[in-house]
């Protein structure tokens, strides 16, 4: 049953350093190169270049009511972004994310209604199945040594399933009841769903959440152990473990991490909607792995930062409604979309080719 | 199963356990409002039962999962099995190949009766000819209005969306709307541009287009939110189904717009905006009706040789207007998921 452990020596000789140090090489190279070779700065400057775009071609944008907008729908993105960025970094892939959201949300809002519960008892349950999902998929990526598309591609068809059978099993329809005038609701709605007044602009909580998630996720990854796992998992399953890195604690957390992200949206999701509707949420899983590769996460893993999903959600935002800002023929909505994530990548591509190159 | 090499995955047990225990403990915490100790109950419509022969019914429809409207269809279908003793077997794939392999599917079961929706009738053509040659009569309801006919179909229970959409922009005329925004939650899906092309046909002020995201509840609200801050002079948000009629209004207010938000199609969540008046109205094409229709007619046509239209008209079963003055009798049975 040890599928993972090939015939490979238990050590394995990392490749050599090469005469780096020999050659005068050693000395630092100068901050602004150190400083573009970043993971986050292509996708920095294709954001900044997509907003002065839209900034130019849209007049509504300026308006910060309408920058509100853009950060709450990259927000809604960005909060699962930054775990699955994480995860790619760690190796790993995530395909269930978008319709666990709606599993978690489904899980909140039955429970709370079927049991007549306060809605937090609800939103507990939706945590654990969630951690749950996320702890099903890295242990079966752990244990059995499958691909992480695979596994979670089992896991995203599954959900799907699940979602719909079970909410029509238990509500009879296939949306779940109005919780909305349930204990707790408000409460809730407060945590997962509210908006502050910034200067007369109504700027929801999603937005401050997802700055803080991303802040948390760029500390830990830069600064503790665990992150310090996280990149030598996705950079070398076998030496990281040769070097006594607990690889399959760090794998099946990355995926409960992503399981926690869902969790939070879904939560946005019920509180701010009153009901779910069991089919949503399909789709979805690619736009967030999009803002993580946009964001300058490998596919590959091993290589990726924190801070760079929040440039990368934040292109998908800005781009998405600065398409309706500018009020373009929306018959072309989609294929604008994809033309100017495309041109984004390339400027991120082209940054990263040029100052990493010697 | 060597575990000796995985020690720290033990470790997460406990944090399940925590959470779960923490989740047993507030058991403890009920809501005093709302839930399902409120709920009403209510049986579904039920009419006696044919003591006819058991026959065999497929329903084979566009439906994506999890569609609210599309479980009112297939309620309607069912009820009517029930009352007919009809055993009735519903496939459904927004896929038009697959739909076409369920209606295969079907044929090769030998049923009694087909009733299929037509979204993409050119697709189905064929299958339908073949049930045609294994003498199994095809009815079709919901969409391809235009379609059946040339199809062969031998009876047709739906609503015109075109016909619907100017009923829908007459009523906007009435209501002195200047500029209406037609919020389209699937690109390229026919019937849902045949009701923005049906308003905009009587509609006599301007009406514009925006794309959404169906499956991304946020998306859709900032998206409407943005199409608002962009062009203020809308002073109606038409959407074209109950869940993102909702989520329109959150959108209106997001906004700072004044516009009112109108819709196609019902569910129980909406008929409650519609008493609230934080939606104006809706119309209804009736789903339940359709689903119920579409089953009956094989019934009647197998024992009684019967045909709605005579087989040259559909039968239409919208559009019907919901607002503020007839809503408190649709939430009835809205409250039941079936109308």
């Amino acid at each position: 049953m040890r599928m993972t452990q090939h015939a490979e020596p238990a050590v394995k000789t990392p490749p050599a350093p090469g005469p780096k140090g020999s050659d005068g090489r050693t000395a630092e190279r100068p901050l602004m190169v150190r400083v573009l070779a970043r993971p986050e700065v292509g996708v920095f400057l294709g954001a900044v270049a997509v907003y002065v775009f839209f900034l130019i071609a849209a007049p509504p944008v300026r308006d910060g009511s309408s920058m509100a907008n853009i950060l709450y729908q990259s927000s809604t993105l960005g909060i699962v972004t930054i775990p699955v960025a994480l995860l790619m970094i760690g190796g790993e892939f995530d395909l269930s994310a978008g319709v666990g959201v709606i599993t978690s949300a489904l899980t909140a809002s039955m429970i709370s209604y079927q049991l007549t519960m306060n809605v937090w008892v609800g939103v507990i349950a939706a945590l654990v199945v969630s951690l749950g999902i996320g702890f099903f998929n890295g242990w079966m990526v752990v244990r059995t040594g499958l691909p992480s598309f695979l596994v979670t591609l089992g896991t995203f068809l599954i959900l799907q399933g699940v979602n719909l059978a079970v909410t029509k099993m238990v509500t009879g329809n296939v949306a779940t009841d109005d919780i909305s005038n349930m204990d707790g609701f408000d409460q809730a709605r407060k945590v997962f769903a509210s908006s502050f007044d910034i200067g007369g602009v109504q700027v929801k909580i999603t937005v401050f959440w997802w700055l803080l998630f991303a802040a948390i996720a760029s500390w830990v990854l830069l600064r503790t152990k665990y992150g310090n796992w996280t990149f030598a998992v996705g950079g070398n399953k076998e030496s990281a473990r040769a070097v006594g890195v607990p690889v399959a604690f760090t794998k099946i957390s990355l995926f409960m991490l992503v399981g926690f992200g869902a969790w939070f949206v879904g939560m946005h999701q019920l509180f701010s909607f009153n009901t779910v509707q069991s089919g949503e949420g399909v789709g979805i899983e690619l736009i967030y792995i999009s803002g993580a590769v946009i964001g300058g996460c490998l596919l590959t893993g091993g290589y990726g930062s924190a801070i760079g999903p929040v440039f990368g959600a934040f292109m998908f935002g800005m781009v998405q409604q600065g398409i309706v800002y500018a009020g373009w023929n929306p018959d072309w909505f989609k294929a604008f979309l994809g033309v100017m994530l495309l041109g984004a990548v390339l400027i991120n591509l082209w940054v990263q080719r040029a100052m990493t190159r010697r | 199963m060597d575990r000796s090499s995985h020690p720290r995955s033990r470790r997460l047990v406990p944090v399940v356990a925590v959470a779960a225990a923490a989740a047993l403990t507030l058991a403890g915490c009920s809501s005093s409002s709302g839930g399902k100790k409120s709920e009403e109950g209510g049986g579904n419509a039920s009419a006696g039962k044919a003591t006819t022969p058991r026959m065999t019914v497929a329903l084979v429809t566009h439906q994506a999962p999890g569609d609210t409207f599309w479980d009112i269809v297939r309620k309607g279908a069912q009820a009517a099995a029930d009352k007919d003793n009809i055993k009735l077997i519903y496939s459904a794939d927004p896929n038009a190949g697959t739909q076409s392999n369920l209606v295969q599917n079907a044929i090769d079961q030998k049923v009694d009766g087909i009733a299929v929706t037509l979204a993409k009738p050119d697709a189905l053509k064929g299958v339908i000819g073949k049930a045609k040659s294994a003498n199994i009569p095809v009815v079709g309801l919901n969409s391809g209005l235009s379609d059946w006919k040339k199809l062969g179909l031998m009876e047709f229970f739906g609503q015109d969306e075109t016909v619907a959409g100017e009923a829908l922009g007459n009523k906007l005329n009435a209501l002195g709307s200047k500029k209406a925004l037609c919020v389209i939650q699937e690109q390229g899906n026919v019937g849902l541009t045949q009701r923005c092309d049906g308003v905009e046909k009587t509609f006599s002020g301007k009406l514009e287009r925006a794309y959404v995201n169906g499956t991304d509840a946020p998306s859709v609200k900032s998206t409407i939110t943005a199409k608002l801050k962009q062009d203020s002079a809308i002073d109606h948000v038409v959407a074209l189904g109950a869940p993102i009629a909702l989520i329109a209004v959150q959108s209106v207010g997001d906004a700072g717009s004044k516009a009112k938000v109108a819709t196609f199609d019902l569910n129980k969540e909406l008929t409650g905006a519609i008493s609230k008046g934080t939606i104006e109205f809706a119309v209804d094409q009736q789903p339940y009706l359709q689903g119920y229709l579409a089953v009956d007619s094989l019934w009647l046509y197998k024992n009684n040789g019967n045909y709605s239209g005579g087989g040259e008209q559909p039968v239409l079963t919208g559009p019907a207007f919901v607002d503020k003055s007839n809503v408190d009798v649709v939430a009835k049975f809205a409250a039941k998921g079936t109308r």
